[in-house]
């Protein structure tokens, strides 16, 4: 893959929104791979968490966007737990999220949702799942 | 002694054995759990980004109104745990944030509820030694699998327990009479709320922590999370569709457990509603 690197994406707006709203510093991250190799979901997803976090320290927006890592993302904060750097992994991705659920725009549409699933989960799941997937 | 009890939107409708089974079992055990007058959904999941303030007005709201009633609030579903005990903690911590809130909810609340979840409460302030004394029916021979995930012990400084290597769910059962069963997935997440819109992900993440549980030689798998137990059951269902699983296991809240081991009658537990029933496995064992 070619990528473009410059002052232009490496300082990009869009990189100190994420930082803005998920609270974490991607400098501090190094890159040992500890929440990539934690991480229950890290196989379902087109870049692990490590690799997210690389690709925004290099302003890679349009990869990072649509990398489908921020919905697969469970939030079990086990990349938190074994980072020696204290980076949360999964406040990056869900600051992600946020990026395009606070703009109005689902991830799920409701409509689509099982009628099985609806009838017998339990609440707690409906409620998450809303919360993280649904604008 | 009296404890304020938030039940949470899931144990009044799916989980309703995981509630009434800890309202009786801490009658038995000499205390009562006492239901909040006024409480509201805690929003199912902590907030993780800080800038996320509207997230923190439902869990504050529980908090404040349980500080109205006492000063220790205690919950058994681990995610609504998780949820007030770091909303506890943020309010706590950053006075900023604090008066954001407070000023939302019309309320004065300061953070200084002390929020615990119900194994807790048994750890602490009963003693599992005198759990183990009030057991009237032992539940002697029964493999059990202590199953965490992720709510109980992350993150690290809201955790009951050692974060990578707990033991208190362990301990639990042994004063009921079971062989804990130490598993390699524990402590691993279920897949949660993917049960939604990914149930591959789902299945095999509750499928590797059933496999694993077996593997040790756990009989049955305790949780203190309906959304835990619902996937742990519900992957099992299609492991068996699919040939991968020979045999289903129970997977039960850790107060039926209790309850049953303190002699509560087996049709108010909610036995009845778990898609794999213990009872043949109480009768093979003799309990």
């Amino acid at each position: 893959m070619m990528i473009r690197i410059g002052k232009e994406n490496l300082q990009s707006e869009f990189v100190k929104l994420v930082e803005r709203i998920s609270g974490e510093k991607l400098a501090n991250c190094y890159q040992c791979g500890n929440c990539t190799g934690g991480c229950p979901v890290s196989y379902a997803m087109d870049y692990g968490p490590q690799e997210i976090i690389r690709l925004l320290q290099l302003g890679q927006e349009e990869t990072v966007k649509n990398a489908n890592s921020m919905w697969i993302c469970v939030g079990c904060l086990q990349c938190y737990q074994r980072c020696p750097k204290s980076v949360s992994a999964a406040n990056i991705l869900e600051a992600l999220r946020l990026l395009t659920l606070r703009k109005g725009e689902d991830h799920d549409n409701i409509k689509d949702l099982p009628f099985q699933f609806l009838k017998e989960a339990p609440q707690q799941a409906i409620i998450c799942g809303f919360r993280k997937l649904v604008a | 002694m009296k404890i304020s009890y938030y039940p949470g939107c899931t144990l009044n409708t799916y989980a309703k054995g995981f509630d009434t089974s800890a309202r009786e079992s801490s009658v038995l055990l000499g205390f009562e759990l006492k239901e909040l007058d006024k409480w509201n959904c805690c929003g199912a999941t902590f907030p993780l980004t800080p800038d996320n303030i509207m997230g923190l007005l439902g869990p504050t709201s529980v908090l404040n109104n349980a500080r109205q009633e006492g000063d220790t609030l205690t919950t058994l579903c681990s995610v609504c745990y998780n949820v007030l005990k770091r909303t506890n903690k943020v309010i706590n911590d950053n006075t900023e944030t604090r008066n954001i809130i407070n000023d939302h909810i019309d309320s004065d609340y300061s953070g200084d509820l002390n929020v615990i979840h119900y194994l807790e409460v048994l750890k602490d302030k009963i003693g599992f030694d005198k759990v183990a004394a009030a057991v009237k029916r032992p539940l002697k021979g029964i493999k059990a699998g202590a199953y965490y995930g992720c709510a109980l012990l992350r993150p690290a400084d809201v955790g009951i327990d050692n974060a990578e290597s707990p033991a208190i769910f362990e301990d639990f059962l042994k004063a009921l009479g079971c062989t804990p069963v130490d598993f390699p997935n524990k402590i691993e997440c279920c897949g949660a709320h993917l049960a939604m819109n990914n149930e591959g992900i789902v299945t095999k993440l509750s499928g590797n922590i059933i496999s694993s549980a077996k593997d040790r030689g756990a009989e049955i798998i305790v949780s203190a999370c309906p959304l835990c137990q619902y996937n742990l059951e519900g992957s099992q269902q299609k492991m068996a569709e699919d040939g991968s699983l020979n045999r289903e296991i129970p997977v039960l809240y850790f107060t039926q457990l209790l309850g049953l081991a303190l002699g509560q009658d087996e049709n108010t537990l909610g036995l009845e509603n778990m898609l794999c029933d213990i009872r043949p496995l109480l009768k093979e064992k003799g309990v």
